[in-house]
C-alpha cells in the first residue's frame, strides 16, 4: 500500500464521523499534497462510499482544489471592484513583469481589505495599500 | 518613561496586512505591554497605536520612539472616542470594536458578554421568538427578510434535529463587516447563534467561512474552543468554503456544507423547513446573528422603538470602501443618506478627484450616480431606486473609472462564479461579456453568411451599437427574471445602472446621441 493511500485513508477516517465530511477531507488532502488528483479522488470516493464522479464533480466545482500541484510560489491578487477603484488594474503589468515564469499570479475576488487596496495574499500573509513597486516586491519575495 | 506602558494595536487582518505585527514587536522591544485588540474600524489610520485612549495612525516603525515620547503629533488623532468618525456612530454590533481582545473570555464577560444568552435561557423559546420579531431585525445579509419570522418557521417545523447555520461567506467586494465581527468579536457571533439555537430548538451550529479569510477561521476556532462549556448544550463548528462566490447564496452554502457542489437549490422547500442535511435550518448572516445578543440583553422593543426608519430597524454596519479618503466601518441607524456617507463621513475620494460612481451592495449592486446621493439607507428606498443595500458595502469610484469596463467585469465575474445550474446565469453572463465588447467596439459588422450573395433573406448590415444595447437590455431582463438565484438575477443591476448613467463609457456617445445616430 502506497504512503499516499495510507495518508488519505487517515484523513478520511479522521473526518468520517462528521456530517458532510467531504469538503474538510478535500481541504486536508489539498493541504497535504498540494492538489486533489485522480488517484486521491478514487481513494476518497472509496473511503466515503461515493462514486468517483460524485467526488470529481465536487473537486472540479471549487476554485481552491486543483488537479495538479502548483510548484511555483503563488501570489493571489485581489482584482474585484474595490481594488479596481483603487487602481489594481494599472499595476498589473508591473506585477506580471515581476512574476515572469517563476511566480504564479492568481486572481481572487476580494480579500476583505476593501478600503486599503490593492491587496495581495501569499500563503496566509496579507499585504495591502500596494502600489506598483510594493506589489512587485511582494512577488519577488514570494 | 516608556517602560510598562499599555499599548493597544489591532490584530484585525487589515491592520496586520499593513504592518501591525512588526509594530507590536517594536513596542514590545521597548518594554511596553501590547494588547492586540479588535479594530476601531478607522481603516485609513491603520495600523493605529493607542495609548491611554489617544490614537496615532497610520503608524510606522519610525514613529515608535516619537509616540512613546508623547510626540509624533503629525499622526496623532487625539482621543479616539472623541474622533468625529467614532462619535457620530451608533454602535451596537460593533460596541466592542477597538476595546477588547477578540478571543479573551475575560474581556468579553467584562463588557456584558453572555448576558443575552443568560436571559434567553431564562425566558425560553417563545419569548425569545417574540422579542426578535418585535425588534424588527431583518436579515443583514442582503435580502432583508425578518429574522423573527424565519426563526418562528424553524421553531414550528416538525423534526427533532434542527440546525443554526451562519453564512460567513462574505464574498462581496466592498464588504468586510462579517470579517471584522469574526476577527474582532467572535464570541458575539457565537452568542447570537446559541440564542438562535435556544429559540428554535437546535443544538448544532455551523459557521461557514470563506477560505479567503484565514484570520477569521483561526479566531473563530479559538473562540469556539474557549466557550464550549458556556454555550452547552449548543455545539458549534467552523466549516471552510473552497473559493466559490456562489456559496454565499444560502442554498448553495447548504449544499457545500453537505459536501456537494455548491449549486443553488430551487425553493421551495425553504431551508427553514428542509435546510442542512434535509432538516429545518436557520440560515442567517453574521451581522444578523451578531445583532441578536443586544436585542436579548436590552429587550426586543428597544431597537423597534428607537432606532431606524419605517420598516428598517436598528443599525447597519456600513462599510466604506474603494477610492475613499476615510474608509472603514461605520455603524449607524438606518436613514442616513448616501451623500452624507460618501462626502461627510468618507471625506470624498482618496485620490482627491470628483466622485463618479458609488456601488452599493457589493458586486451585484447598482452603480449610483452622484445625482442620486439623497437616497436614504433603507431597504425599501433602495428597492424603489432599482438598487440594493445588500450587505451594506459602499465602494467609491473617482472620475477615472471606466463604467463600461465595470459593467463588463460584472458579467465576467458572474460567468466565472456561476454555479452553472440555470441557463440565464451560466450562458447569459458569457453572452453579456460579448455584447458589451461589441457595444464598445461600435456594434457588429455583418458576418460571412450575411455578406454571402446567396443569402437573400439575411440582413446585410450587422448590428449597430444601439441594436446591441437593445440586446443587452433584453438579456438583462432574462437574467433578472429567469435566474434561480441572486447571482444571475442581480448581475443586471450593476450592468444596467452603468449603462443608464454613463452611456458614454460604452459607446463614446451620450444616450441622446446614440438614439439620433440610428
Amino acid at each position: 500500500m502506497s504512503s499516499k493511500s495510507e495518508k488519505i485513508g487517515e484523513i478520511v477516517a479522521q473526518h468520517h464521523g462528521r456530517e458532510g465530511p467531504l469538503l474538510p477531507i478535500l481541504h486536508d488532502v489539498q493541504a497535504e499534497f498540494g492538489c486533489v488528483d485522480a488517484e486521491s479522488e478514487a481513494l476518497i470516493a472509496k473511503g466515503l462510499n461515493l462514486s468517483r464522479a460524485d467526488v470529481h464533480g465536487v473537486v472540479s466545482f471549487y476554485h481552491d482544489f486543483t488537479p495538479e500541484p502548483e510548484l511555483r510560489p503563488v501570489v493571489q491578487i485581489c482584482r474585484a471592484e474595490a481594488c479596481k477603484a483603487r487602481g489594481v488594474e494599472e499595476i498589473m503589468d508591473q506585477a506580471r513583469a515581476a512574476a515572469g515564469d517563476r511566480v504564479k499570479l492568481h486572481t481572487v475576488y476580494c480579500l476583505g481589505l476593501c478600503s486599503v487596496g490593492p491587496s495581495a495574499r501569499v500563503g496566509d500573509t496579507l499585504h495591502a495599500r500596494l502600489d506598483g513597486p510594493a506589489l512587485a516586491k511582494v512577488i519577488e519575495d514570494a | 518613561m516608556s517602560e510598562q506602558r499599555l499599548v493597544k494595536i489591532s490584530d484585525d487582518a487589515l491592520a496586520r496586512a499593513l504592518g501591525a505585527d512588526k509594530l507590536t514587536a517594536a513596542f514590545e522591544k521597548k518594554g511596553c505591554e501590547v494588547h492586540r485588540t479588535s479594530s476601531w474600524g478607522m481603516q485609513w489610520l491603520e495600523p493605529m497605536v493607542e495609548i491611554d485612549g489617544i490614537g496615532w495612525g497610520p503608524a510606522t516603525l519610525e514613529d515608535v520612539d516619537d509616540i512613546l515620547d508623547g510626540g509624533a503629533d503629525e499622526i496623532c488623532i487625539g482621543r479616539i472616542d472623541a474622533h468625529p468618525f467614532i462619535s457620530r456612530q451608533q454602535r451596537l454590533t460593533f460596541a466592542r470594536a477597538g476595546k477588547t481582545r477578540p478571543t479573551s473570555m475575560e474581556d468579553y464577560e467584562a463588557t456584558g458578554g453572555w448576558a443575552g444568552l443568560r436571559r434567553a435561557k431564562e425566558i425560553g423559546s417563545e419569548a425569545i421568538l417574540a422579542e426578535v420579531t418585535q425588534s424588527g431585525l431583518r436579515g443583514r445579509g442582503g435580502a432583508g427578510f425578518p429574522a423573527g419570522i424565519k426563526w418562528q418557521t424553524v421553531a414550528r417545523a416538525p423534526g427533532a434535529q434542527k440546525y443554526i447555520v451562519c453564512n460567513a461567506d462574505e464574498g462581496d467586494s466592498g464588504t468586510f463587516a462579517d470579517r471584522m465581527v469574526m476577527e474582532g468579536d467572535p464570541f458575539l457571533l457565537i452568542e447570537g447563534m446559541a440564542i438562535a439555537g435556544a429559540a428554535v430548538g437546535a443544538d448544532q451550529g455551523y459557521i461557514y467561512i470563506r477560505s479567503e479569510y484565514p484570520d477569521a477561521i483561526r479566531k473563530m476556532n479559538e473562540a469556539l474552543e474557549k466557550c464550549r462549556d458556556t454555550i452547552a448544550p449548543f455545539r458549534c463548528e467552523v466549516r471552510v468554503g473552497a473559493g466559490a462566490y456562489v456559496c454565499g447564496e444560502e442554498t448553495s452554502l447548504l449544499n457545500s456544507l453537505e459536501g456537494k457542489r455548491g449549486e443553488v437549490r430551487a425553493k421551495p422547500p425553504l431551508p427553514a423547513l428542509e435546510g442542512a442535511f434535509g432538516k429545518p435550518t436557520v440560515v442567517n448572516n453574521v451581522l444578523t446573528l451578531a445583532a441578536v445578543p443586544h436585542i436579548l440583553t436590552e429587550g426586543g422593543s428597544s431597537l423597534y422603538d428607537s432606532l431606524g426608519i419605517e420598516r428598517s430597524k436598528g443599525t447597519m454596519p456600513i462599510q466604506l470602501a474603494g477610492n475613499i479618503k476615510h474608509g472603514g466601518l461605520f455603524e449607524i441607524a438606518f436613514g442616513i443618506t448616501l451623500g452624507e456617507l460618501v462626502y461627510e463621513i468618507g471625506g470624498g475620494t482618496e485620490s482627491g478627484r470628483p466622485v463618479k460612481a458609488v456601488q452599493v451592495g457589493g458586486p451585484l449592486g447598482a452603480y449610483i450616480h452622484p445625482d442620486q446621493f439623497d437616497i436614504k439607507f433603507d431597504y425599501e428606498e433602495y428597492t424603489a431606486a432599482d438598487a440594493l443595500i445588500g450587505h451594506g458595502g459602499i465602494t467609491v469610484f473617482d472620475d477615472t473609472a471606466d463604467m463600461g469596463a465595470m459593467a463588463r467585469f460584472a458579467m465576467e465575474f458572474c460567468a466565472a462564479e456561476s454555479c452553472g445550474k440555470c441557463t440565464p446565469c451560466r450562458i447569459g453572463a458569457t453572452r453579456g461579456v460579448e455584447i458589451i465588447d461589441r457595444i464598445r467596439a461600435g456594434g457588429r459588422a455583418p458576418d460571412e453568411i450575411e455578406r454571402a450573395p446567396q443569402m437573400h433573406n439575411a440582413p446585410r448590415h450587422g448590428r449597430s451599437a444601439g441594436d446591441e444595447i437593445g440586446l443587452l437590455t433584453d438579456l438583462c431582463e432574462t437574467m433578472k427574471f429567469g435566474s434561480l438565484c441572486a447571482l444571475g438575477g442581480f448581475t443586471p443591476y450593476p450592468v444596467m445602472s452603468a449603462l443608464k448613467n454613463w452611456p458614454k463609457d460604452f459607446t463614446g456617445k451620450t444616450s441622446a446621441e446614440t438614439e439620433t445616430a440610428e
